[in-house]
C-alpha cells in the first residue's frame, strides 16, 4: 500500500508551519507500511488542532469531543476488537480534559494507538497554557506567568501502569514513522508523544532539540538493545548512578567508551529506568530521549472482556433470550 | 421483654393467642403487606421471597421497597429502618396507600410505621416482643416504656405480639449456629407466619429458597427450618386472627385471552435489561452496554454484566461520561449501544448525548429517575428528569423520550427504545424511575418470536465508493455504514457537516437546514409508534368528563384514582414525540388534569404544545409515588 491511500480527498487545514503537517505525512506513511486496508481501520479523536486528523486519513474516523476520544476508542476496540483503532489527541484534549479517560485507557491496556500531540499550548482555543506549559509560562490566559508544575507525559504514563511509551519529534519524520509502526505492533495501549511545534501560538517550544545544530546534543533516538549513545559524533553515553546516601538513581552522561553506558530494553516490566529516561531534558541537563522508550507485553482489555464472555457462554446452557426466560420461575395460564 | 408483655397488657387491642376456628378464612380480592425492620433485619429479602411466591401462585403483585441511602445505619435506629410494601390480588395497580398487614421486626420500625402511617386503622401488625426492651426503646428514641400508647396506635389495630427472636434461636438451638447467625434468620420466622396467614403452599415456599441460597447452600438449612417453624407456630399455637385467601386474579382467571401465557414477577431494572438483551437478538446486533454505578440505576448494570451468556459486553466505565462514550464508540462500530444511569449521570452524559444527535447514531439511555436535584434523594422516587431529557443539551437538540408505565413494561419500552433508535439512528432517553426500578410486577413472559421485528437502518450497495455521512433515506434518516464495511470509509463528526458532502461546514444556511432535518427525522418517528389511547374508568363514570393525565411510573396509582373517581385516563409512554392524536384525545374532555411527581413538568410540555387546552396539574414531590386517595381528594374538588 502506499501513503497516498491513506490520503483523505480533505485539504488539510493546520496552520503554514504547523508540526502537525509532518506527523500528518508520517502517519500516512506508517498506515501504509503496516498495510492494513483502509476499512479496517478507525481513527478516533477529540477536539483541538490535532482532532482534525481523522479528516485528512481515508479511513473511518470520528471526531467526537472535547477529552472524550480515549472514551469513544476503548468503545470501539472493545466491541470490535479485530479493528485497528488510533486515537489522535493533543496535551490539553488528553492530559486536562480527557486526563481521567487517558490514564483508564492507559490502565486497562486497550490496544489502541495513541497520537498525543504535545505543543505546550492550546492552540484552537487561540493561546492559553496547557498542562504541559512550563512553570512560568505567559499565555493569554496566564498574563503573569502560570504558578502551576506541569505534567511529563511520559512519567504520567508510566505511573499508571504504561505498556508503550515513544516520544518523537515533528522534524524528525523517519523516527515518527518508526514511532508508530512500534505502536500498532504493540499489543495494548501505545503511546506515542510526538513534540510538535506552534508556529501561532507557541513557536520553538520544542526548538532546544528541534534545532538542527542542536540536535544532535540535546537529543537521544533510543532503540532496543542497542548502546545508549549520543552527539554529533556519537562520543557520549547514558548511565545509571545511584546515590551512596538516598539511594536515588539518576542518568549520567558518560563518554562514549564507557563500560556503564546502558543498553536500552523497553521490553523490561520495571519501569525505574524507562522513567529516568523519560524524565531527561534541558531541567536535568540531559538529551531528550526520542524513540520507543517503553515496550513490554501484557493482557489488553479488549482481548480479556471478549475471552470472559466467550468463556461464560462455551459453558451456559441458556444462549438465546428464550432459553433464557426458560430459566424462570413462571406460571402458566 | 416482661416490661413490654406488660406494656402490651394495657393495650386493650392485643390479640391474645388462643386456638382458631379451623377453615375461618377471610376472602379478600386484594391485600397489602408491609414488612419493615432494621437494614440489616433482611426486609427486602423477605419482601421479596413473599412477593414472588405470590407471583408464581398466580396474583398480581406490585411492590415497594422503601430502605434508607445508608447502607447500615446503627442498628435499632429511626434511620435505619428498611420497608418493603407489597399488595396482590387481583387489579392490582399499585403497592397500595396503606398496609393491610405489617410486620414490625423492631421498636424502630414499629414507630416508623406508626408516624408515617403506613398502615390502616384496622391493620394487622404483628410486633416482636423480643425487640421492645428498655434498651430497644431508647435506641429509636421512645419518651416511655409502652411504645403502643405513646404511638397512639388506633385500638381497631389487631396487634399481634410474636416473641420472635427467642422462638427463632428455639428453632435454631441445635444447629450449632452461634447467637447472631441465629437471629439473622429471624425475617424467616416472620416470613412463615405471612406464609401460613396467606395459606400458601410450604413446598414452593422451600423451593424459591433453596433457589435463592443456591450459592450459599449453608444457609438454606438453618433458614428453612426457622420458615417452616414459623409457618407451624401459627398453624400450631393458631393465631386468633383469620388466615386470608385471595381470589384468583385477572391474571389467573381465563376472562382475558391477551394476558394467557407464562408469568412471573420482575422488577423494572431487570425488565429493562432484559428488554435490550431481547431487542439486540431480535436486530441481529451485538450489545454494548457502557456504564457507571448509581443509584437506583446499578442493577441493569448488575444483570447485564452477569449476561455474558447472551453475547453482552457491559463495561463498567471510569465515569459516566465514559459510560455513554464508549457506547458511542460501540455504536459507530455498528452494534446495539446502551448506558444506563441516573439523573446526576444524565447531566454528565448531555454533551456526549448531543454528540449522538449530530452524528445522528443510535444509542439507548436508560435514566432511572430518583430524587433531585444534585445528590438529591437517591433512593427515592422523582419524576424530574422528563425536561432534562427532553432539553437538558446544549444546541437545537432533539431526541427521542419515552417513559415506561410498570416495573413490567420496562421491558417493552427498553424493547422499544432501541427498535426506534436503531431504526432511526437517534438517541432514544428512556425514563423509568426508583419506583419502577426496584418495584416487582407480574410480567407475562413474551417469547422472541411474538416481539416486533427490528429492522436496523442500513446502507444500499450502490452508495459503495461514494458513501458520506450525509446520505438520507426518504424518511429523512441518515444511511448507516460501520467500521469493516470496505467502500464506505467515512469521517463522522460532532461539528456541523454539509447536507451533501457530509465534511465539515460553516455555511449559515446549512446549518439551518441540518438543524431541520435533525427536527423533521424525530418528528417523523410519530408516524410509526400507536396512537394515544384513553383508559376507560372500570366503574362509575361520575366524572365523565374529567381526563386524568400522567406519564411513566404513575399509571397504577392514576388507573385506580380514575376508577375511584369514575374519569378517563390518559397515561403517556411516548413523550417526544408524542402521539399523533393527543390534541385530538384531549380536547374532548372539559376537566385535563395533568398528575406528576415534580412541579408540572408535562404540563407545561403539553401547554406548549396545545395552548389552546384547559390544562390543570396536581403534583406531589415527597420522593414517593402517588397516593390514591390524595389524587381521589384533589380531582373530587
Amino acid at each position: 500500500m502506499q501513503a497516498s491511500d491513506f490520503k483523505s480527498d480533505q485539504y488539510v487545514r493546520f496552520c503554514p508551519g504547523c508540526g502537525d503537517h509532518a506527523i500528518c505525512m508520517a502517519l500516512q506513511k506508517a498506515m501504509a507500511q503496516i498495510g492494513i486496508p483502509t476499512h479496517k481501520v478507525a481513527v478516533i479523536s477529540g477536539i483541538g488542532c490535532s482532532s482534525r486528523m481523522p479528516h485528512y486519513l481515508n479511513t473511518y474516523g470520528f471526531n467526537t469531543i472535547h477529552g472524550r476520544g480515549g472514551a469513544v476508542a476503548t468503545g470501539v476496540k472493545t466491541s470490535h476488537p479485530e479493528l485497528t483503532v488510533w486515537q489522535m489527541s493533543g496535551d490539553g484534549d488528553c492530559l486536562a480534559i480527557g486526563g481521567n479517560h487517558f490514564i483508564h485507557e492507559i490502565r486497562r491496556n486497550v490496544d489502541l494507538n495513541v497520537c498525543m500531540f504535545n505543543n505546550r499550548i492550546y492552540g484552537l482555543t487561540k493561546g492559553q497554557y496547557s498542562p504541559t506549559s512550563p512553570k512560568g509560562f505567559v499565555s493569554k490566559s496566564s498574563p503573569f506567568g502560570t504558578v502551576e508544575r506541569p505534567f511529563v507525559p511520559g512519567q504520567l504514563v508510566l505511573g499508571a501502569g504504561g505498556t508503550f511509551f515513544a516520544r518523537t519529534l515533528d522534524v524528525d519524520v523517519p523516527t515518527t514513522v518508526d514511532c508508530l509502526v512500534a505502536a500498532q505492533q504493540h499489543k495494548g495501549c501505545s503511546i506515542v508523544e510526538c513534540l510538535v511545534n506552534c508556529v501561532i501560538f507557541n513557536n520553538g517550544t520544542h526548538a532546544w532539540i528541534a534545532d538542527r545544530e542542536q540536535r544532535a546534543e540535546h537529543s537521544i533516538i533510543v532503540k532496543h538493545g542497542e548502546k545508549m549513545l549520543f552527539g554529533k559524533d556519537n562520543d557520549k553515553g547514558l548511565a545509571v548512578e545511584i546515590d551512596p546516601v538516598t539511594f536515588v538513581p539518576k542518568m549520567i552522561v558518560v563518554p562514549a567508551d564507557d563500560p556503564r553506558v546502558l543498553t536500552h530494553d523497553a521490553t523490561q516490566p520495571d519501569p525505574t529506568l524507562h522513567r529516568l529516561i523519560a524524565l531527561m531534558g534541558p531541567d536535568n541537563d540531559l538529551p531528550v530521549a526520542l524513540g520507543v522508550i517503553r515496550n513490554v507485553e501484557a493482557e489488553t482489555y479488549d482481548q480479556a472482556v471478549n475471552a470472559q464472555i466467550a468463556e461464560v457462554r462455551s459453558k451456559s446452557k441458556a444462549k438465546s433470550f428464550d432459553e433464557l426466560t426458560q430459566t424462570l420461575e413462571t406460571f402458566e395460564r | 421483654m416482661e416490661k413490654c408483655a406488660h406494656a402490651c397488657v394495657y393495650q386493650k387491642n392485643v390479640v391474645i393467642l388462643c386456638r382458631i376456628l379451623k377453615n375461618s378464612y377471610f376472602s379478600m380480592k386484594n391485600i397489602v403487606v408491609r414488612f419493615c425492620g432494621d437494614s440489616g433485619d433482611g426486609m427486602q429479602l423477605t419482601g421479596n421471597l413473599f412477593s414472588s411466591l405470590s407471583a408464581i401462585l398466580g396474583h398480581e403483585i406490585s411492590t415497594l421497597p422503601d430502605f434508607p441511602a445508608e447502607i447500615r445505619a446503627p442498628q435499632g435506629t429511626i434511620g435505619g429502618v428498611s420497608g418493603f410494601q407489597v399488595q396482590l390480588g387481583s387489579g392490582v395497580y399499585t403497592p397500595g396507600d396503606k398496609a393491610d398487614i405489617i410486620v414490625a421486626m423492631n421498636a424502630a420500625a414499629l414507630k416508623v410505621s406508626a408516624m408515617n402511617k403506613h398502615y390502616h386503622d384496622h391493620a394487622i401488625l404483628i410486633v416482636d416482643t423480643d425487640s421492645l426492651t428498655d434498651k430497644d426503646l431508647e435506641k429509636a428514641l421512645y419518651k416511655t416504656d409502652n411504645p403502643f400508647t405513646e404511638l397512639g396506635i388506633p385500638e381497631s389495630v389487631q396487634i399481634v405480639p410474636v416473641a420472635l427472636t427467642t422462638l427463632t434461636k428455639e428453632a435454631l438451638k441445635d444447629s450449632g449456629l452461634d447467637n447472631k447467625s441465629m437471629l439473622k434468620s429471624r425475617n424467616m420466622f416472620a416470613l412463615g407466619l405471612i406464609f401460613w396467614l396467606f395459606d400458601l403452599p410450604m413446598d414452593k415456599a422451600i423451593h424459591l429458597l433453596e433457589d435463592k441460597f443456591k450459592k450459599k447452600p449453608a444457609l438454606i438449612e438453618p433458614n428453612t427450618k426457622v420458615m417452616v417453624d414459623g409457618y407451624n407456630y401459627g398453624q400450631n399455637l393458631a393465631l386468633s386472627v383469620n388466615q386470608i385467601r385471595l381470589e384468583e386474579s385477572r391474571a389467573k382467571s381465563q376472562e382475558s385471552k391477551a394476558e394467557h401465557g407464562r408469568f412471573t414477577s420482575i422488577a423494572g431494572n431487570k425488565a429493562t435489561a432484559w428488554g435490550l438483551i431481547a431487542a439486540a437478538e431480535k436486530a441481529g446486533k451485538h450489545l454494548f452496554l457502557g456504564s457507571y454505578p448509581i443509584t437506583p440505576a446499578t442493577d441493569i448494570l448488575h444483570e447485564l454484566a452477569a449476561r455474558k451468556d447472551m453475547n453482552v459486553m457491559a463495561i463498567q466505565a471510569e465515569d459516566e461520561i465514559a459510560g455513554v462514550c464508549t457506547a458511542i464508540g460501540a455504536a459507530f462500530a455498528g452494534d446495539l449501544a446502551c448506558t444506563t444511569t441516573s439523573g446526576p449521570g444524565l447531566s454528565l452524559k448531555s454533551e456526549a448525548i448531543g454528540l449522538a444527535v449530530m452524528a445522528e447514531l443510535p444509542l439507548v439511555v436508560v435514566d432511572v429517575q430518583r430524587g433531585g436535584p444534585s445528590t438529591g434523594l437517591p433512593t427515592k422516587t422523582e419524576q424530574t428528569d422528563l425536561l432534562q431529557a427532553l432539553y437538558g443539551r446544549n444546541g437545537e437538540c432533539p431526541a427521542v423520550v419515552l417513559a415506561a408505565s410498570s416495573s413490567a413494561n420496562c421491558f417493552d419500552f427498553a424493547y422499544e427504545a432501541c427498535k426506534i433508535a436503531l431504526e432511526n439512528m437517534t438517541p432514544v432517553i428512556l425514563l423509568t424511575d426508583t419506583y419502577l426500578a426496584n418495584g416487582t410486577g407480574l410480567w407475562r413472559v413474551p417469547t422472541l418470536a411474538e416481539l416486533p421485528e427490528i429492522h436496523p437502518q442500513s446502507v444500499p450497495e450502490e452508495l459503495k465508493g461514494h458513501f458520506n455521512p450525509a446520505l438520507r433515506d426518504e424518511r429523512g434518516v441518515r444511511y448507516w455504514a460501520f467500521p469493516g464495511m470496505e467502500g464506505f470509509e467515512h469521517r463522522n463528526i460532532g461539528l456541523e457537516r454539509d447536507a451533501e458532502k457530509g465534511t465539515i461546514s460553516t455555511n449559515p444556511e446549512n446549518h439551518e437546514k441540518m438543524v431541520l432535518a435533525r427536527k423533521h427525522k424525530i418528528e417523523q418517528i410519530a408516524d410509526s409508534i400507536p396512537e394515544l389511547k384513553v383508559i376507560k374508568s372500570e366503574g362509575s363514570k361520575l366524572n365523565a368528563d374529567t381526563l386524568l393525565v400522567g406519564w411513566g411510573s404513575t399509571e397504577g396509582h392514576l388507573h385506580a384514582a380514575a376508577n375511584e373517581l369514575g374519569c378517563d385516563l390518559a397515561q403517556f409512554n411516548y413523550i417526544a414525540p408524542l402521539p399523533k392524536n393527543t390534541h385530538e384525545v384531549l380536547r374532548a374532555y372539559k376537566r385535563i388534569i395533568v398528575c406528576e411527581l415534580n412541579t408540572g413538568q408535562f404540563a407545561a410540555y403539553l401547554r406548549a404544545h396545545f395552548p389552546d387546552l384547559p390544562i390543570e396539574q396536581y403534583n406531589e414531590i415527597q420522593g414517593q409515588p402517588f397516593a390514591v386517595e390524595r389524587i381521589v381528594a384533589y380531582a373530587s374538588k
